[in-house]
């Protein structure tokens, strides 16, 4: 698998059909996990981070089958690369700007993708689309398990897996679930769900996690609790209170549609046709559009859409994919122009 | 009739270089008036000073008082609490508690013991909860001195090679290997 090749691939994380796909678009795990008897990275010098990452991209290609995972360097990977994997959720914002020997393994399914000297030395990821907590946790401890064979990993019977950052101490566990709430936001419901869920340990964000905007109507949920409760405690958590925001925004929507229908038809047929028929569109409204077009598929009120087509717009839309997509570097203007050219020709062929 | 009463209890000596002067109670013309009260009565404001027995008898409700030195010898505790903790560091990477207060990352696995006091209560605070429980790893790599071993090694490698004293860190290279292999 290379590089172009992964990019230019639907993710798939955004893959329709996954349990719950009208409203959950992804759930993640990811474990943190660091090495003993070294430093964590705020302490290493160049060379000791270069000598631990030629360390762990060993032991990952040893623990696992051959060709199971390709490994990027993605210190040496050019800028516009590192922003696609970080759109793609391969890497992290802090991954991407990172400094020094790092890299990433990524599964041949493109769902498992294994971070080296990020915050902590290994934070193993794992992706599903739709609603899959056990799934994904289940490959998560697997792909651990694995590494274990061949990495020490530094573990304090009181503390649980010690990490960089005292947040993610313990389990080392962070799971997020990505839903698309549109009907919440369009009725004004949303900050009673955020309210409800901050009391229960839980954190929102944006699509690209930390200080990130919610745009498009999309939001992470993650547990913010790693420590004293264990990994089915915190599954079990989320596996409780998600099902309920997903009947919340069930019941929002069919408001939306029972109560006013026009104003529905009319916010989802505008956007379809401003999709349809822009020459230049910004990142930001073509995701407020696919919003609403997204909401009007699910809710059946426009019809002959292609629902993978509007998801896989999503993410390549994005900065970094429809550069890519156009094989070479453009400004933000050019950009603008590519992007709404690609989704015309995208939306006609897979309508 | 209607009567607002808006009570102060006024700072004794708060250090300012103005000497006050000393204002006796209107009531009993004895003790030093330090409440002070503003009465609405019929719109009209009439001020009154009192000291604090006088004001009790009269009913006077005190607003909730703040004794200046009080909170003064309250913030200093805290702040040299705060210096005390900054100022904590680890054997064995130097990182001190204040630096990671800066940057919210630790320095190494043993920070988790050298700031174990300070750290207790952003674990409180953060996950509500002070104890690992869930998933142990398999391997022996849990203990923790032959963690602090490894990384003590690891640090005196790098010293000798910045000190090219070849011998030394290739006794010390079989050394870490012997080690990683048979923990």
């Amino acid at each position: 698998m290379n590089l172009d090749d992964l990019i230019t691939s639907p993710a798939p994380w955004l893959e329709p059909g996954g349990p719950n796909g009208d409203i959950v678009l992804s759930t993640r795990v990811r474990l943190a996990r660091n090495v003993a008897g070294r430093p964590f990275l705020p302490r290493m010098d160049p060379a000791e981070q270069q000598e631990l990452e030629a360390h762990l991209k060993d032991a990952i290609q040893k623990a696992h089958d051959e060709n199971a995972f390709t490994w990027f360097d993605v210190d040496s990977l050019a800028d516009i690369d590192r922003q696609c994997l970080l759109e793609r959720h391969v890497i992290s914002r802090e991954h991407a700007a990172g400094e020094g020997a790092r890299g990433v393994a990524i599964s041949a399914d493109q769902r498992t993708a294994v971070m080296t000297n990020e915050e902590d030395h290994l934070r193993i990821q794992v992706y599903s689309a739709g609603l899959q907590l056990q799934d994904s946790w289940a490959i998560a401890n697997h792909v651990d398990d694995r590494l274990e064979s061949q990495v020490a990993y530094t573990f304090s019977p009181k503390l649980g897996y010690l990490t960089a950052c005292p947040t993610n101490v313990g389990t080392g566990m962070r799971v997020s679930v990505m839903l698309h709430l549109p009907a919440l936001v369009l009725t004004q419901q949303i900050e009673k769900v955020f309210n409800a869920v901050a009391r229960l340990r839980l954190a929102v964000r944006g699509i690209y996690g930390e200080g990130t905007q919610a745009v498009g109507d999309i939001y992470q949920i993650s547990n913010q609790a790693s420590l004293g409760r264990s990994e089915e405690d915190i599954l079990a958590n989320l596996g409780s209170v998600i099902p309920q925001i997903i009947e919340y925004e069930q019941q929002a929507r069919a408001a939306l549609a029972d109560e006013s229908p026009e104003a529905l038809d009319d916010r989802v047929y505008r956007s379809w046709g401003l999709l349809t028929n822009a020459r230049t569109i910004s990142s930001e409204e073509t995701l407020t559009l696919l919003s609403a077009v997204r909401l009007g598929i699910h809710l059946g009120r426009i019809n002959g859409t292609d629902i993978g087509a509007v998801n896989e717009l999503f993410l390549m839309t994005r900065r970094g994919h429809i550069q890519k997509i156009r094989g070479r570097e453009l400004g933000e203007a050019e950009r603008d122009v590519a992007r709404a050219d690609y989704i015309r020709q995208r939306l006609a062929t897979g309508g | 009739m209607k009567r607002a009463l808006l009570a102060e209890n006024g700072p004794e000596g708060n250090g300012s270089c103005t000497k006050a002067r000393i204002m006796l109670c209107q009531r009993c013309k004895k003790q030093q008036a330090t409440v002070h009260v503003t009465e609405i009565i019929n719109n009209e404001k009439r001020e009154r000073h009192l000291c604090e027995d006088c004001a009790r008898e009269e009913g006077v409700a005190i607003k909730a008082q703040i004794n200046l030195q009080d909170v003064l010898s309250g913030m200093l505790q805290a702040h040299e609490a705060a210096g005390e903790e900054a100022s904590l560091s680890c054997p064995d990477c130097g990182m001190t508690y204040g630096e990671f207060r800066n940057q919210g990352r630790l320095g190494c696995p043993n920070d988790y013991e050298a700031f174990a006091e300070p750290l207790q209560e952003v674990l409180q605070k953060v996950h509500g909860a002070t104890e690992h429980v869930g998933k142990i790893p398999r391997r022996a790599g849990s203990d923790q001195r032959a963690q602090r071993e490894l990384m003590q090694l690891r640090r005196r490698l790098q010293q000798a090679v910045e000190r090219e004293q070849y011998e030394e860190a290739a006794r010390l290279r079989d050394l870490i290997q012997e080690k990683e292999t048979g923990g």
